[in-house]
């Protein structure tokens, strides 16, 4: 059971806290893969997409990517989309990420260090 | 064949339904709505038993068959005649037609030799169209039962047939 | 998204050309080029300036500063100045007349971007919808707490009031008035209802919304009611959204575990309940009194009005019906004040606008705009142009229910006003694309089959017009009607639109009655040539059979 949140100020801590779990993430080096889940997203793709970054992730033993998912940013025309956020590049926004171009993104961005510029939407 | 539902199963069901969503008049779609996923379409014999279960006079709430089978013959998820085993939803709304879904369609009618509206003989798939799904932005776009594919070109339709068994 | 700093539109309207507008353009596109500013500033065309003397007029925004007449020479000048270092050049400048009614619109732009503004989709795309850490990082809850712990629920309506705030379901009517219509009705237990039934084809910006960002339409339900004293909240999703569904069942879930939904929120002694609702596939559900009718499970049919739901809604009792996108404007102008609101958009119009972009276009998607873009801005800019570099036909706004815009309306600022007065309905804000290669009876076939499909039944004029209109264009596609039809069709149409019951035939033959009205000769060559010019009609194929057998 989760402590309820009486007033502005409870809120508030709650905020705190969340932004500091979420410090925390970033400072151990993580990288994080969000890949956009909306229907759009999904019915182009998106789930084959989420599974094959998962295997990958799997089966290279990938225990510092964490991958997430977020909601339909309104960019239909490039999905799927998935968005990488490493310790030393900022966001970079992929789209059109079929399951081939994911696992070349994990092995060339996550692990490499080099974006894809083929693939990136500017946003 | 297509499959059709058992009277034993039909009381079972509705019998669920009624309790998870209350025996109120205003439950009367979700009920529908959990009959129709578990079976793929609407037996007419449930609808006397969900009946049986609201009508209650007494307290001012009244219910008759045919209420009941009006709100199942109204709404275009709800089916009262067994399906196939796969159903497939076209969506043929202005959007998706503007982008390419008239080839689509065509397809989908000669891959599977049926019109628009008609179940295969053997009961596999069932060829619906429906109106917008809301995933205009990458239309064309169809189902096939709960998954969804957009951006679809008359040459993948082959494609994405063969994953259904 | 690129962020388009500013943009720049050359006059191109037949005057303008022939004073040399169309090197202008090409001179800016160049120079633009040249100080390596083609990534942020959009070179655009504007056709209907007036007549006047100092054409070709040039327009940058945001400044809405007019230059004209400009010459080529000119163009360095203003490049160099206004767009790279940001001085307006005064002695280029317009003279200051009253500008033509045609370009009027713009002085309300000043000082508006063409840029994206987003409020309503903050976070959708940002945050994961499932957690609601994310959303409370990200401000969520702020506007509720706030509005339960300082403020009355009449001065949360004076703040929704003051905003200026519409309803984005269409209609266009101003929110903080219906809330208090409710408030102020005798009469309890009073109901919120959430309508995401978002069924009009080309729309999803509701579905985005709920996918992106449930959580603030669990906190904005939860703000109306307590505004208007309800303490019971549904929301209706229609079927064809599962996910939605599943992401506003687990986001309501999610709010009762941190006491943010449910009894005693923030500790108060304010209790609201959220009752999510799933829809089993009814166009005509969208509408409100429908939409009531069948969360009562029934058909989806709709109630004669008056009585409004405000009076008269769910199970009789005085209920608020709002849109998602209305509801998603609720928490940031609570957090920000209605000042801040009122200065995005125009006067008139407040707020920004969510609007899907579709079709034969480079680029589809949604976009949430400040209010009083133009068509030619969305196209160009966010639509990225027409796909192929195709010609633009015609643009149909407001889903299958809304008006055509033929490609020479495309300058029409897009805001509730201007498009009343244009005739034009904003709705539900999709824009479908046409490129030349539509065929207008083929569109107006597809979506008279729609209403066909769609209508419930209830009234003549709809359930027998909808039906005839379909037969009709039917047969002019197949090259088997005859001239008189077209009058048939009309008033058909009229009458639908006069006396059917609700928006849906009031509605249905609004594309049909622009279609007739901008392209009747293409409708004409169908009847009295038996030819489709575009090629895509049933005739079509008749024809090229004849050939054969001619040739």
């Amino acid at each position: 059971m989760k402590k309820k949140i009486r007033s502005l100020e409870d809120l508030n801590r709650f905020r705190e806290k969340a932004f500091e779990a979420k410090q925390r993430q970033t400072h151990l080096g993580n990288v994080q893969v969000i890949v956009s889940l909306g229907s759009c997203g999904i019915a182009a793709g998106a789930f084959d997409t989420l599974k094959a970054i998962q295997q990958q992730v799997d089966d290279d033993h990938l225990n510092e990517v964490i991958v997430s998912q977020t909601g339909c940013i309104g960019l239909c025309g490039h999905e799927p989309i998935v968005e990488v956020i490493t310790a030393d590049t900022s966001k970079v926004t992929y789209g059109h990420v079929t399951p081939e171009v994911a696992r070349r993104i994990l092995r060339e961005h996550v692990l490499g260090g080099k974006v894809l510029e083929a693939f990136v939407v500017e946003v | 064949m297509v499959q059709e539902a058992k009277a034993l199963d039909i009381v079972e069901l509705v019998e669920q339904a009624v309790a998870k969503h209350g025996a109120r008049r205003d439950a009367v779609i979700p009920i529908l709505n959990e009959i129709n996923q578990a079976f793929g379409y609407i037996p007419t014999a449930a609808l006397p038993e969900i009946r049986r279960r609201i009508h209650a006079p007494a307290e001012g709430v009244f219910l008759a068959d045919s209420h009941l089978y009006s709100a199942a013959s109204f709404y275009q998820l709800f089916s009262l005649k067994p399906l196939g085993r796969h159903v497939i939803r076209f969506c043929e709304s202005a959007p998706c037609h503007v982008m390419g879904g008239r080839q689509v369609i065509q397809a989908l009618q000669n891959e599977l030799g049926l019109e628009i509206g008609e179940t295969s003989q053997d009961g596999k798939w069932s060829l619906l169209t429906t109106s917008c799904l809301g995933v205009c932005g990458v239309g064309p776009v169809f189902l096939v039962d709960d998954d969804i594919y957009g951006n679809v070109t008359s040459d993948q339709v082959p494609e994405i047939l063969a994953r259904y068994k | 998204m690129k962020v388009i700093r500013s943009m720049v539109l050359v006059s191109v309207d037949q005057a303008s050309l022939e004073r040399g507008a169309e090197e202008v353009f090409h001179k800016f596109l160049e120079e633009i080029d040249e100080f390596g500013l083609s990534d942020k500033i959009a070179v655009s065309t504007i056709r209907d300036v007036g007549l006047r003397d100092d054409i070709p007029l040039v327009i940058v925004y945001p400044d809405a500063a007019v230059y004209g007449p400009v010459r080529l020479e000119d163009v360095h000048t203003i490049v160099e100045e206004h767009l790279y270092k940001g001085n307006i050049v005064p002695h280029l400048l317009a003279l200051m007349r009253e500008l033509a009614p045609e370009i009027a619109w713009t002085r309300d732009r000043r000082g508006t971007l063409p840029i994206e503004k987003r409020i309503v989709l903050e976070r959708a795309g940002i945050v994961n919808p499932e957690s609601i850490e994310d959303y409370i990082l990200n401000d969520g809850f702020q506007a509720l707490g706030k509005a339960l712990t300082q403020m009355t629920p009449a001065e949360v309506i004076a703040e929704i009031d003051k905003s200026g705030l519409q309803g984005r379901g269409g209609a266009g009517f101003p929110t903080g008035r219906k809330w208090s219509f409710v408030a102020s009705t005798p009469g309890s237990p009073k109901y919120v209802i959430c309508n995401a039934d978002e069924s009009e084809p080309g729309t999803f910006k509701d579905r985005l919304i709920l996918e992106g960002d449930p959580f603030s339409i669990v906190e904005a339900m939860t703000i109306a009611g307590y505004a208007i004293g309800a303490h019971e909240g549904y929301i209706y999703i229609r079927g064809e959204y599962p996910r939605a569904y599943h992401l506003i069942e687990n986001a309501i879930h999610q709010a009762e575990m941190l006491g943010l939904l449910g009894d005693h929120i923030f500790g108060t002694d304010y209790s609201f309940h959220i009752h999510p609702h799933a829809g089993a596939g009814a166009y005509i559900c969208g509408e409100e009194t429908a939409l009531i009718e069948s969360l009562e499970g029934k058909r989806g049919m709709p109630r004669p009005r008056p009585p409004y739901p405000t009076t008269y809604g769910l199970f009789g009792k005085p209920t608020v019906v709002n849109n998602v996108e209305t509801l998603a404007n609720v928490p940031p102008i609570l957090r920000n004040g209605a000042v801040w609101y009122r200065e995005v958009g125009s006067p008139k119009s407040t707020g920004t606008k969510v609007y899907t972009i579709l079709g034969n276009v480079n680029f589809t998607g949604l976009i949430e705009v400040p209010m009083g873009i133009t068509l030619r801005e969305v196209i160009d800019i966010y639509g990225k142009g027409m796909r192929n570099g195709k010609k633009l036909k015609l643009v149909q706004t407001g889903g299958s229910s809304g008006t055509i815009v033929p490609a020479k309306l495309q300058d029409t600022p897009l805001d509730f006003d201007s498009f009343r007065n244009a005739g034009v309905s904003l709705g539900s804000g999709a824009l479908l694309v046409c490129d030349e290669d539509t065929c207008v009876v083929d569109l107006a076939k597809v979506i008279l089959r729609f209403f066909r499909n769609e209508c419930c039944g209830k009234c003549t004029p709809c359930r027998i017009g909808t039906l005839r209109l379909y037969e009709i264009i039917n047969q002019i596609s197949e090259g088997k009607a005859v001239l008189s039809d077209l009058e048939v069709m009309q008033n058909i149409s009229e009458a639908m639109s006069e006396v059917s019951n609700c928006g849906l035939g009031q509605t249905a033959s609004t594309a049909l009655r622009d279609i007739l009205k901008y392209f009747r000769e293409e409708v004409e060559m169908h009847i009295i040539d038996k030819v489709c010019p575009v090629g895509v009609c049933p005739i079509a194929k008749h024809e090229s059979e004849l050939m054969q057998k001619a040739g």
